[in-house]
């Protein structure tokens, strides 16, 4: 069977996997991040896939690229806030920002 | 199977694996280490998938920005020289059943969906650069003024949280 859009679509979907898999486990919040950014990593490889065998113009590229933005956004403002966290708590373990706990 | 199988059985393997480690690993530059084949695995597979130019700039952004900007968050929140660098789980057991759960759904899902494939799809590569740079410019110009400046005020805004004592 030759690689086609199943494929990559599954490949996606392995990697989307482990991406929620580091969220839901880890108490660091840099390694929650991590998992955040595979997550997105998965959803590129789709749009690109589909740009590449379903809608063969190049919408799903552009839609990609928009995503790669707001990663790195996302991802600038997180670490400011991890270091706040830091400094707040002198740890980046999840499981003690609970303040707002009842 | 062809050559181009080949390529992308091992770039799909090199990516997971690398996938894998940065969720398995305790130490959390580690972590970051795997992150980073991670990234260059799916450069890998944009290339193969005939999107040049967006290989070039996920090699660009990912790892040379994005992984950077985790690494200093690695470093500075972690007391490199006392602390050792280990990172917890919790509830390891059932996220991996609700997770493999979740993975199996999709891979039926996307096994018995008849895809709407065009036929042509295989078609000869074509460089992709002009043409996106062409669409940025008139289909897409609002949603590239919108980002740009959403990460503008992302940057400034993180720069602004991240300044002590404010």
């Amino acid at each position: 069977m030759t690689v086609g859009l199943e494929h990559y679509l599954v490949l996606s979907a392995a990697l989307f996997s482990l991406g929620l898999l580091a969220v839901i486990t880890k108490k660091n919040a840099v390694t929650v991040l991590m998992g955040i950014e595979l997550i997105l990593n998965a959803a590129n490889i789709n749009f690109v896939a589909f740009a590449r065998f379903i809608d063969t113009d190049l919408d799903g590229q552009i839609f990609a690229i928009f995503v790669i933005v707001t990663a790195a956004a996302s991802a600038a403002v997180a670490l400011a806030i991890v270091l706040n966290l830091y400094e707040r708590l002198h740890s980046i373990n999840l499981e003690e920002a609970d303040s707002l706990a009842g | 199977m062809s050559l181009f199988d080949v390529i992308f059985y091992l770039f799909a393997a090199f990516t997971l694996a690398s996938a894998a480690l940065m969720v398995v690993s305790k130490n959390i530059v580690h972590s970051a280490v795997g992150l980073l084949f991670s990234f260059f695995g799916v450069a890998g597979i944009y290339v193969l998938l005939a999107a040049d130019f967006l290989a070039v700039v996920q090699v660009l952004v990912y790892v040379g920005g994005i992984l950077i900007l985790l690494l200093f968050g690695v470093m500075l929140t972690q007391r490199i020289t006392s602390v050792d660098m280990r990172t917890g789980t919790l509830q390891l057991v059932p996220a991996i059943l609700a997770v493999a759960g979740i993975f199996v759904i999709l891979f039926r899902v996307i096994r018995t969906t008849s895809w709407n494939i065009v036929p042509e799809a295989e078609a000869q590569f074509i460089p992709t650069a002009e043409k996106i740079g062409y669409l940025l410019m008139t289909d897409f110009l609002i949603p590239f003024e919108i980002v740009s400046v959403l990460l503008l005020a992302a940057l400034i805004g993180a720069a602004f949280i991240a300044r002590k004592g404010t």
